[in-house]
């Protein structure tokens, strides 16, 4: 294994980490429209909490599957093709969530309802199916010699995927919870606060269902004993860390622990797979790894150069675009859109 | 249904659906930063209303572009995995640092246009647009580079049967991808210019049309941007074509209905109709030397038929049918060429006719009309044009390395194929009917709509909508 093999490696774990930290929250706000909210005012103003940075958050995705497609061309062949339909869901719910934003604002008051449910739909499916993917890919599914995946609805669907998604679309919600709580005032800061407070209880017995169903589901205690363990009891611990901060009105730390538990559980399927990239549930000689699925080192190199000079930069007007937005939305900003 | 014949239908209806929306908001989005940078520097308020308006259609178009987008990048490895791990080591490169170069910045900076005009200077605001406005034509560049690569293949070795990327600058210095880049670019500018035009002729015929003077400013600006983008996108093709007769003749040839060699000089065929299976054209009206010019600026020079060059290509290739689908091929190139010089005549003439001395334009109705109508052109003829450059790389996907029938995903299986294109069609249905609905209303409101509001919500637009910082 190259250096560069595995700095994409862990690049791609990074960019993932970034797009469920960040977008994490706007699919947390986006169910929130239709969950958390008394009125189309307030609606208004969770989703202007959202407003300029959603699309730059999905590009985290975007790019994602991009370093996969560049960095490791055999991994991405064997996952989107492996989890077609899975890929589909998650598409079609980014493609109705993504233009809700807009035609809700559009649209005439009667139809608007309509859109809102839309995007909180669509930003339920997305994390929802992204658990599923993730969960049933560590847990192993059929790839042959070929790299090529037949599998069968018991392998995409089963009870550790299903947790694996409930759990996302879980943290997702806790994570936008606690996104408003930074980011309005008035009622509904209060309201996301209980709600969170509340919603933590949840967690915690998914967060123990979740570590039981690694453990007979999965090889990770027998591959990687320490950083499996470690990292769930590190993802317990931030969920301690934000539970304690919600009941003590510390938003920041709340807020920075739960985009924490993404990272951390995103660590936690990677480090697991780790040499793997996709584990075969027929046989281990057909596990694709680090050193059979990467892309040239030529090409890594290349990607490295454009990385190294580019991410910077990107990184930091993204972190501006926060500092310029970083004020509390106090209601709808009407017609600023306009 | 065989799964390739699903797979390529799945890969034109979701880019063709896409590409409606990316010309018209890189095209949009460049008036609208044009009007914008106008108000910046007269400070005349009727600017600012015009990239308000035209701004809020931009948006629409720009949201659903975005979200089909994500469509591609993830066709390849659902419906072409055998594709994407032959050339994954090229095509993925350009892919990645579209997202990272231009993805990124496009989106960061249309968030901070869209909610910033009482936070910053309006000069510092003229700025997100225009950097939007360059992020989008760099995203046209890098994913351009990696069609390139298909048409064109360059910097790569053959390695264990896949392509490996011997030279990344090569990839740049493809002749094809500076064509491309210039065509398209140059198309998107015609686009979006004729968009405005055409919109605003539709609002002066209204019978009770409250402000005129808004939508003739509009227009002028429109065509402005169509005449210029109308020149460019001849240039661009027109040295597209002259690349295309050494690169891939058969491709050519096509668009020509060719089967036999021409003689010296070539005739230029208008219109015929060729008979597909048995490889020959049925009619045709021909105009004597003008292919001769088109192909090599000069009235002379044979042009190879797809006979021959079918002929060639089994010697070299082994033995297939490469004959692509002549008679689109050829009506296609047809219907973008003259609707490419239809908007060039438009785009000229309308600004003939609205010139200050003699504004007959505005008085005569059917010339309202016809710009009117135009506003639907640029759709087709963007469309077609990717039909040729397509269609006319049969059967390849990457010209002369791998086929078509190579490329699919062996495990993806006829239902999936059924259930995404079925999901695919009735979203695009949806969303466009409710774009075009939007865009309606948008037109019926007017650009005066926010000074028509009640007092109450006009108080409530001035109070700031943010309070104290969140990180503090």
């Amino acid at each position: 294994m190259s250096g560069l093999q595995l700095l994409w490696f862990i690049l791609i774990a990074v960019l993932f980490s970034g797009f469920f930290f960040l977008e994490g929250f706007d699919f947390g706000v986006g169910m929130a429209v239709q969950s958390l909210t008394h009125n189309e005012n307030e609606k208004d103003q969770i989703v202007a909490t959202i407003g300029p940075v959603w699309d730059g958050n999905e590009v985290w995705l975007i790019t994602a599957g991009g370093a996969l497609f560049a960095s490791y061309p055999f991994w991405y062949a064997t996952l989107f093709s492996g989890y077609y339909l899975i890929l589909l869901m998650i598409l079609a719910g980014l493609i109705v969530r993504g233009v809700s934003f807009e035609f809700r604002k559009n649209v005439p008051a009667k139809r608007k309802q309509f859109w809102n449910w839309t995007l909180s739909i669509g930003s339920l499916i997305v994390p929802f199916f992204f658990g599923v993917m993730f969960i049933s890919m560590i847990e192993g599914m059929p790839i042959d010699a070929d790299g090529n995946m037949s599998a069968t609805f018991g392998d995409y669907i089963n009870l550790f995927s299903v947790v694996g998604g409930v759990a996302m679309v879980l943290l997702s919600y806790l994570h936008g919870l606690n996104y408003i709580a930074l980011k309005t005032t008035g009622p509904i800061r209060d309201r996301a606060k209980n709600y969170a407070k509340f919603l933590y209880g949840i967690l915690y017995i998914g967060l123990v269902a979740f570590a039981v169903l690694m453990y007979f589901e999965t090889d990770f205690f027998k591959m990687h004993f320490a950083t499996t363990l470690i990292l769930l009891v590190l993802m317990v611990v931030l969920t301690v860390i934000a539970n304690v901060a919600v009941m003590k009105a510390a938003e920041i730390t709340t807020f920075v622990a739960s985009g924490a538990t993404f990272v951390a559980l995103v660590a936690l399927i990677f480090t697991g797979m780790f040499p793997r990239v996709m584990i075969s549930s027929i046989s281990s000689k057909y596990d694709l790894l680090i050193t059979n699925s990467s892309s040239s080192p030529y090409t890594l190199k290349i990607m490295s150069y454009t990385a190294i000079m580019f991410l910077p930069l990107v990184l930091a007007y993204i972190g501006w675009t926060y500092y310029v937005f970083r004020r509390r939305v106090k209601h709808a900003p009407v017609l600023e859109t306009k | 249904m065989s799964i390739v014949a699903l797979g390529r239908f799945q890969f034109a209806m979701t880019t063709i659906y896409h590409y409606f929306f990316v010309p018209f908001s890189i095209g949009t989005g460049l008036v609208v930063a044009i009007m914008e940078t106008m108000y910046v520097i007269t400070k005349k308020d009727e600017y600012l209303k015009m990239t308000k308006f035209w701004g809020n259609i931009f948006l629409l178009s720009f949201a659903v572009g975005v979200v089909t987008g994500i469509i591609q990048e993830f066709q390849f490895g659902m419906n072409w995995s055998a594709y994407s791990r032959f050339v994954g080591d090229i095509f993925g490169a350009p892919l990645a640092v579209e997202a990272l170069l231009a993805f990124f910045m496009e989106s960061t900076f249309l968030g901070l246009w869209i909610f910033t005009w009482k936070m910053v200077s309006p000069k510092l605001h003229v700025t997100f647009m225009w950097i939007v406005t360059l992020a989008s034509s760099l995203s046209a560049l890098w994913i351009l580079a990696a069609n390139s690569f298909m048409q064109h293949p360059t910097g790569y070795t053959i390695k264990n049967g896949h392509a490996v990327m011997t030279s990344f600058s090569a990839l740049l210095k493809n002749p094809q991808l500076w064509y491309e880049f210039g065509h398209v670019i140059a198309a998107a500018i015609v686009t979006g210019g004729i968009i405005i035009t055409g919109l605003s002729a539709f609002q002066l015929l209204k019978k009770k049309e409250g402000n005129p003077d808004f939508y003739k400013k509009s227009m002028h600006i429109g065509l402005l941007v169509a005449l210029f983008g109308s020149i460019a996108v001849l240039t661009a093709g027109d040295l597209q074509m002259k690349a295309l007769v050494k690169e891939q003749p058969m491709k050519f040839a096509a668009t020509e209905g060719l089967y036999k060699n021409s003689g010296d000089p070539a005739s230029w065929t208008l219109v015929a109709w060729a008979n597909e299976n048995g490889h020959k054209r049925v009619w045709g009206i021909e105009v004597p030397y003008v292919l001769s010019i088109l192909a090599y600026d000069e009235p002379s020079g044979s042009v190879k038929g797809m006979n021959a060059i079918n002929k060639q290509l089994v010697k070299e290739y082994g033995n297939r049918n490469y004959y692509p689908p002549v008679n689109t091929l050829f009506w296609s190139f047809r219907i973008m060429a003259g609707f490419g010089t239809l908007m060039l005549l438009v785009s000229l003439l309308g600004l003939f006719f609205t010139r200050k001395k003699n504004q007959l334009l505005y008085r005569q109705k059917w010339m309202l009309w016809i710009l009117g109508l135009c506003t639907f052109t640029p759709f087709l003829a963007n469309t077609t044009g990717w039909l040729v450059t397509e269609l006319g790389r049969y059967p390849w996907t990457v010209y002369g390395l791998f086929t078509i029938k190579q490329s699919i995903s062996p495990n993806v299986s006829v239902a999936s194929l059924l259930i995404s294109n079925t999901v695919y069609f009735l979203l695009f249905t949806g969303i466009g009917a409710t774009m075009i609905s939007l865009v309606v209303r948008e037109l019926k409101k007017g650009p005066d709509y926010e000074e028509k509001l009640d007092e109450e919500e006009k108080r409530a637009a001035k109070i700031d909508p943010f309070d104290k910082e969140a990180f503090e």
